[in-house]
């Protein structure tokens, strides 16, 4: 069994990708080519690209695939339980899997999908998402015309945040062990705005960002997986990062999680020309006003948090 | 893996024009309907089984190449973690039914991976050293060499595999085992193998005749390229004898495998596939029966582990 402070596991999770992908669901090393056959695909491989479902192909006779919702397969308890106990076994000692990541958080996330469903449904906007079912990627998301988007404005800052981190939208990985359309719905939106929570919060793709994200996603949903991995990444911290973290990150994110506004809620393709990030006394540039450098004309990160969240949460809310 | 099916599709109808143009001496045109592009005159493809899903023959034999293009670089592995580490015996036990001699020659049909050639070339090593020994041989004084490369240069396997992926997995294993001598790699379809008649002492076909189309055009071509004389040896899931334990291996099967092939190999599909195929091959008797239609005589079987795998064995007399 492979020690988690051994230094062989240490080197193996030391490259910047590995350390990525530690918590977040999205596939390894997709290429350029891959993207390209995204015309050809069908719809069964997972739910379509432009609504969530896009029946196109008949089913094959006799098959139970894709028969809730493209990409569903069936699955008995045992089995899902089964999964859990393998997924977390390979998540711990193969972290750049992200496809058992992916696996774990859909199968333990029963509780906590239902729960989430009843938060959106308790918000217009949640209920209008819930009801539209928009998707996110490359076929959604004009990605060309956010980039000639403003400075400042939110579909400007996940641009340059993809660009960045090197990230793409369609590294998602479609749900497969979910049973409910609705709740296999709500975790394709969780996976889906996991790159736009990351350009709100200001948090790149290293542990650090990762394992904040984790927090404050965990908070919002109750995923078990995102909980977990706020947990145990955290553990994986280098000395300095772990320094950032107690004095600021894990604040910041427990701020963000427990007092913000239920991200889910948040319909952020109706919102890429709003300006969350102007306001008296700091500069419009982004790269200025990351909320945990205080070199933006405040010297306490308190005050830029509270500041971020009134901003972004709270009064903005009637814009998004 | 819908992009991996449009790649495999593409490598599997690209490779089939190829091929069918370039070396397919089979005197028998049993192409199945997924070597044309072209339907047939009635505009309906015939119907078969892919697992427990009804699909055409065409796109049967596309999904069964996208199956083993994708399990290919974890096939070895996800073996030895399903049967935990049985089906080594299994193949052991089936090279020494087989008994080659020295100076054999073996084609391994569906044997991309090469674990019944590898198994075939180190048991002729071993006759030929006990062989050279027995008689006093040059092996008897320490300097085995000679006596065995003596018996074992006329012994040859030819590992024939529709899929490239397989059969380049082969390749590799037999590069790092040091075993590339008496091999050759040959991608082709066993319904209509590109080899000449009798040519083969022995046909083997180890858990690869259930995924094919066309099992009597199997049987048919396996007739064709054995000797007079050759064996026909066939190891392969077949249907537990005894009703508790067939429940209980039913649900291994169905509960635990695609589980195993998702957390492995990120797979599920391939794997229930596989399960479900096993239960769509014939049982033992039908197969039987089925052998002796393509014309082997004396033809048995014998059940391993209760009949979860089954070697039927016919000769072409």
């Amino acid at each position: 069994m492979l020690k988690i402070t051994s230094p062989r596991f240490c080197e193996a999770c030391r490259s910047f990708r590995k350390f990525r992908t530690l918590l977040s669901s999205r596939t390894y090393a997709v290429s350029a080519d891959h993207f390209e056959d995204q015309d050809e695909q069908k719809s069964s491989s997972g739910p379509g690209e432009h609504t969530w479902e896009d029946f196109d192909d008949p089913l094959p006779e006799g098959s139970t695939y894709d028969l809730v919702y493209p990409g569903h397969i069936p699955s008995t308890l045992f089995q899902k339980s089964l999964l859990s106990v393998g997924t977390a076994f390979v998540a711990i000692t193969a972290p750049w899997r992200g496809d058992s990541i992916a696996t774990l958080g859909e199968t333990t996330g029963y509780v906590a999908l239902k729960a989430t469903r009843q938060k959106m449904l308790q918000d217009p906007v949640g209920r209008q998402i819930l009801e539209e079912r928009p998707r996110i990627n490359s076929k959604t998301i004009d990605l060309e015309r956010l980039k000639t988007l403003p400075e400042c404005t939110f579909g400007k800052v996940y641009s340059d945040w993809l660009e960045d981190n090197r990230c793409h939208p369609d590294q998602r990985l479609p749900v497969h062990f979910v049973d409910d359309p609705d709740l296999a719905y709500v975790m394709t939106r969780y996976r889906e705005i996991h790159d736009l929570v990351h350009a709100l919060l200001g948090m790149p793709t290293h542990m650090l960002g990762e394992v904040t994200i984790k927090w404050v996603e965990g908070l919002q949903t109750g995923l078990p997986m995102c909980l977990s991995g706020g947990l145990f990444g955290a553990f994986r911290l280098r000395p300095k990062q772990r320094k950032a973290y107690r004095e600021s990150h894990l604040a910041y994110a427990f701020r963000c999680g427990l007092k913000g506004k239920l991200l889910m809620n948040l319909y952020f393709e109706n919102n890429w020309e709003t300006l969350p990030w102007t306001n008296s006394g700091h500069s419009s540039t982004w790269g200025r006003l990351h909320p945990l450098r205080p070199k933006c004309g405040a010297t306490e990160v308190e005050e830029i948090t509270r500041w971020h969240i009134r901003c972004i949460y709270k009064e903005r809310s009637d814009s998004v | 893996m819908a992009v991996s099916l449009r790649k495999g599709v593409s490598l599997f109808r690209s490779q089939l024009c190829r091929y069918r143009t370039a070396s397919c001496i089979c005197k028998k045109t049993v192409h199945s309907s997924a070597q044309t592009d072209t339907r047939d005159n009635s505009g309906e493809e015939a119907q078969t089984h892919f697992g427990f899903q009804t699909v055409s023959e065409h796109e049967k034999a596309e999904k069964v190449y996208e199956v083993f293009h994708n399990v290919a670089s974890t096939y070895d592995v996800m073996n030895d973690a399903m049967s935990g580490g049985v089906h080594r015996l299994w193949k052991d036990y089936f090279i020494e039914r087989l008994g080659p001699t020295p100076g054999t020659t073996l084609i391994d049909v569906a044997g991309g991976t090469g674990d019944i050639a590898f198994r075939f070339l180190e048991y002729v090593r071993n006759q030929s050293v006990e062989r050279d020994i027995q008689r006093g041989g040059t092996a008897a004084k320490g300097d085995g060499e000679t006596g065995e490369s003596l018996y074992q240069a006329s012994s040859h396997v030819t590992v024939c595999d529709i899929n490239q992926a397989m059969l380049d997995v082969g390749k590799s294993k037999a590069l790092d085992r040091g075993q590339t001598a008496g091999m050759s790699w040959v991608r082709g379809n066993a319904e209509c193998l590109p080899v000449g008649d009798n040519l083969y002492d022995a046909y083997t076909v180890a858990f690869g005749i259930r995924n094919m189309t066309h099992m009597d055009a199997v049987l048919s071509e396996a007739y064709r390229v054995l000797k007079p004389g050759g064996r026909f040896m066939c190891l392969e899931f077949s249907r537990v004898t005894n009703p508790l334990f067939r429940k209980i291996y039913d649900e291994y099967s169905f509960q635990v495998i695609p589980v195993m092939g998702q957390v492995i190999a990120a797979d599920w599909k391939s794997y229930q596939y596989l399960v479900e195929s096993i239960r769509q091959f014939p049982p033992q008797d039908e197969f039987v029966d089925r052998i002796k239609e393509a014309g082997f005589k004396v033809v048995t079987y014998e059940n391993l582990m209760g009949g979860i795998a089954a070697i039927h064995s016919g000769f072409k007399l």
